[in-house]
């Protein structure tokens, strides 16, 4: 396959037909519309299922009804959109079916505004519905990973019967970068044998996630819980960059971590020993692989573009062995390389002098 | 090898396309490259701008608060853009609709008026192929030659028939400077 | 005197539960219509010979456990959203027959945009439409469909309308919608009623099989546990109190509707 020019939204939206998305839902919000706009002509011309719903609330609800028929489905939206989609998420989650989320983050809190940020990294990781479960979540940080992404979130969603959402951000949806897309895979799947496909030679199958009985509400919560408790042991994803005699880590996920890569790039050009530590999953995150760098390092330094959320993570990894540092920016503003090698610089003596 | 570029100008002015038809050119010629545009309402009309980055490793920021060059396409850019250049960086201005002159003296500036170009080659839209043609020559990290060929392979179907007009206007940005 | 025993094999079945009716209990409370709802639906499913191809989409109110009363495949909707997540299955599953079953809490009031879009993009599912003029389930509060005056536990001095508006008439709203081909009011307050409304079921269902548009009965219920009053009673209500505000009829049938005969 040949290199090409993919801009982040379109490239998701492409990924998503490769992977057998048979049918998708959404609504207009900036900064992940074209991802709407490409699936509206794609799926189309695809004989595929694509519909603008009138609302996000009514867009969740129809991919449940999708995936509980027994399809691959998937949504797009961006944070504002994303509140919206929090019920049916739960629902979702409650009635174990798959589906693929995307959120394309964007500054809030309220409207914000539509430049890109990470600042729903709660909401996505560990608030996306009311009820106890995590959706699991992918953190691209180029258009070649939306893309394989993409592609993961099917396979995992499929696998563990369960919500993915695949959390970008505006920078990752409206850049374009050369990047190769895999081939179509087999299409359609079979309906599996839980879904809603008419009672026909079988005993009826019912979807719900309604269990007035507390023990039979226990029961499925402790179900729910041994799948999230098996996804976090095996599904933990992470990438590194020149960690393997780092003093000084930096940990960032999707465009904040790819900006970090260019600080630590630039810090390294001037004999600092640091490296980059980058979580791919954000649920579950990488805990396994950190709590081991965090033996090696002498310090951890979180950038997130939010107030601070992954670095709560960061900290439970790395239980206190370690000081966890911050540094966060806002409201749609993006750290500068440069910017961030200053941080790096100050808190690599500071990190010193604590060795 | 890394280099940043800002093209900055009015909506409408073909800053996005001059980006894209750069990254294009680099990837055609096997280089890594980031193209990322400014977007939302400031599209409609407003001042836009896009970021391309190109390197000949993988590419961490595809942002950078100093680029290395600057395509300057109308007075709000020239404002914004021109104090942020890098040091030894390059300014390529369009001087039909910016009157100031850069006063750095650790920047290479070049002048011309690409959109009177434009016009005199038919169409004030090949404003950014002007540009485009005078950056190149100047630094050629890619060759005219190459973004031709990235024009012809990448350029859209209903523009197709303005394509020899766009080669006229490349070439005229690119002699333009030792004229 | 002697009785004569009619010997088994001269007797013949004249009233039996409809194969798509599960053989369960419901929880309904005595006297509710649910009930009488329920098993119209089942005999409508079967006399189509749809029940092994039917998906049913339960909704959040009384009727939230529907999909236990039935022997087609069923799901739970959030409350409200129903028509969204029955949209979601109809067009991945075109060749299978939704049903909404939603109670005037759950489509008038949560889930208005809902229910409106659905009929707008001409949805061919079917909804079947429960009135009964008040919340059951959470105990008896106002509705968007609650008459004038009366009283609730949310509307304790009856509801007054010029702080809460005029109840929602939502069959003659729908009626105005395009994509809404088969829109029609029924009652199941005595047995004309009741067979008047299971011959509307029929033909709602028998237009989403010939993929007409999106249909909806509404179905004037009762509830004594709320409305505190005994079954009869209610039944003599939704008639003198109900249908002058919700008056009977057909609000639309589209002429493709029609042509169906």
């Amino acid at each position: 396959m040949a290199r090409e020019m993919l801009k982040g939204n379109v490239a998701i939206a492409e990924a998503a037909v490769r992977a057998g998305c048979e049918a998708y839902f959404g609504y207009p919000i900036t900064p992940q519309t074209e991802l709407l706009e490409y699936m509206s002509s794609r799926m189309v011309e695809l004989g595929r299922v694509f519909l603008q719903a009138e609302s996000e609330v009514a867009a969740i609800n129809m991919v449940y009804g999708a995936a509980c028929a027994g399809v691959q489905v998937m949504t797009s939206s961006s944070s504002p959109g994303i509140s919206l989609m929090q019920e049916g998420l739960s629902y979702i989650a409650g009635s174990e079916v798959p589906c693929v989320i995307v959120d394309v983050m964007r500054g809030g809190p309220g409207l914000g505004n539509i430049l890109p940020s990470q600042s729903d990294y709660f909401q996505v990781t560990k608030s996306a519905g009311h009820g106890d479960f995590h959706p699991i979540v992918l953190a691209p940080a180029s258009v070649q990973e939306a893309i394989d992404f993409t592609m993961l979130a099917f396979e995992l969603a499929q696998k563990y019967r369960h919500i993915v959402i695949i959390a970008a951000d505006g920078q990752i949806g409206q850049m374009m970068e050369p990047a190769e897309l895999p081939p179509m895979k087999d299409y359609p799947l079979p309906r599996p044998n839980w879904a809603l496909t008419g009672a026909n030679g079988r005993e009826k199958n019912v979807i719900t996630s309604l269990y007035l009985n507390a023990d039979e509400e226990e029961a499925f919560n402790n179900r729910l819980q041994k799948k999230l408790a098996l996804i976090r042991s095996v599904e933990q994803r992470s990438d590194e960059f020149a960690t393997d005699d780092a003093e000084l880590l930096v940990v960032g996920y999707g465009t904040a971590g790819r900006i970090a890569m260019s600080a630590v790039q630039l810090a390294r050009e001037k004999g600092l020993k640091v490296g980059l530590f980058r979580p791919q999953t954000l649920y579950p995150f990488p805990e396994q692989r950190l709590s081991e760098l965090a033996e090696q390092v002498d310090m951890c330094l979180v950038v997130e573009m939010n107030a601070g959320q992954m670095i709560e993570d960061v900290r439970l990894a790395v239980k206190d062995s370690i000081p966890v540092e911050f540094y966060g920016r806002m409201g749609g503003n993006i750290p500068m390389p440069d910017e961030l090698l200053r941080v790096i610089e100050r808190y690599y003596a500071y990190s010193a002098v604590l060795a | 090898m890394q280099e940043e570029f800002v093209f900055s100008g009015f909506g409408g002015q073909g800053v996005m396309f001059a980006g894209q038809l750069l990254a294009y050119t680099a990837m055609d010629e096997g280089l890594e490259v980031t193209w990322i545009p400014s977007y939302g309402p400031e599209m409609r009309g407003g001042t836009a701008h896009c970021f391309v980055v190109i390197s000949d490793r993988v590419i961490g920021s595809p942002l950078v608060a100093h680029p290395t060059n600057g395509i300057i396409f109308n007075k709000p850019s020239f404002d914004k853009y021109e104090p942020l250049v890098a040091k030894g960086g390059r300014l390529v201005v369009n001087t039909s609709l910016v009157t100031q002159k850069s006063l750095r003296d650790d920047i290479h500036v070049i002048e011309i008026p690409a959109t009177d170009i434009a016009y005199e080659i038919g169409d004030q839209r090949l404003t950014n192929m002007v540009l485009l043609g005078a950056l190149l020559r100047d630094h050629p990290i890619l060759s005219l030659e190459a973004l031709k060929q990235a024009l012809e392979a990448h350029i859209p179907n209903h523009r197709r028939n303005l394509l020899e007009k766009n080669y006229q206007a490349i070439a005229r940005g690119a002699e333009r400077i030792y004229a | 005197m002697t009785i004569d025993i009619i010997p088994i094999e001269h007797m013949q079945v004249v009233y039996d539960r409809p194969e798509a009716l599960a053989c369960n209990h419901t929880h309904y409370c005595p006297g509710c219509t649910h009930s009488i709802a329920h098993r119209l639906v089942a005999e409508a499913i079967d006399e189509l010979g749809l029940r092994e191809q039917t998906i049913l989409v339960a909704p959040v109110g009384c009727s939230v456990f529907a999909y236990n009363y039935f022997t087609v495949d069923g799901c739970e909707a959030a409350h409200g959203r129903a028509p969204a997540m029955a949209t979601g299955i109809k067009r991945v599953s075109p060749d299978k027959t939704v049903i909404t079953y939603q109670g005037d809490g759950d489509l008038a009031s949560i889930g208005i945009a809902e229910i409106i879009h659905a009929a707008a993009r001409g949805e061919k599912i079917t909804t079947i439409f429960v009135n009964n003029a008040i919340y059951g389930m959470t105990g008896g509060q106002m509705a968007p469909t609650t008459l004038p005056n009366q009283k609730t536990t949310s509307s304790p001095s009856g509801r007054d309308i010029a702080s809460t508006g005029a109840p929602l008439k939502i069959s003659e709203l729908l009626a105005q919608i395009d994509g809404a081909v088969y829109v029609v009011r029924r009652s199941l307050h005595d047995v004309k009623h009741i067979r008047q409304a299971k011959k509307a079921i029929l033909t709602a269902l028998k237009v989403q099989q010939a993929g007409l548009g999106f249909g909806l009965v509404e179905l004037l219920s009762t509830c004594p546990t709320n409305w505190g009053m005994t079954p009869v009673d209610a039944m003599h209500w939704v008639e003198t109190a109900m249908m002058p505000y919700f008056p009977l009829g057909d609000y639309k049938i589209a002429d493709s509707v029609h042509k169906l005969g």
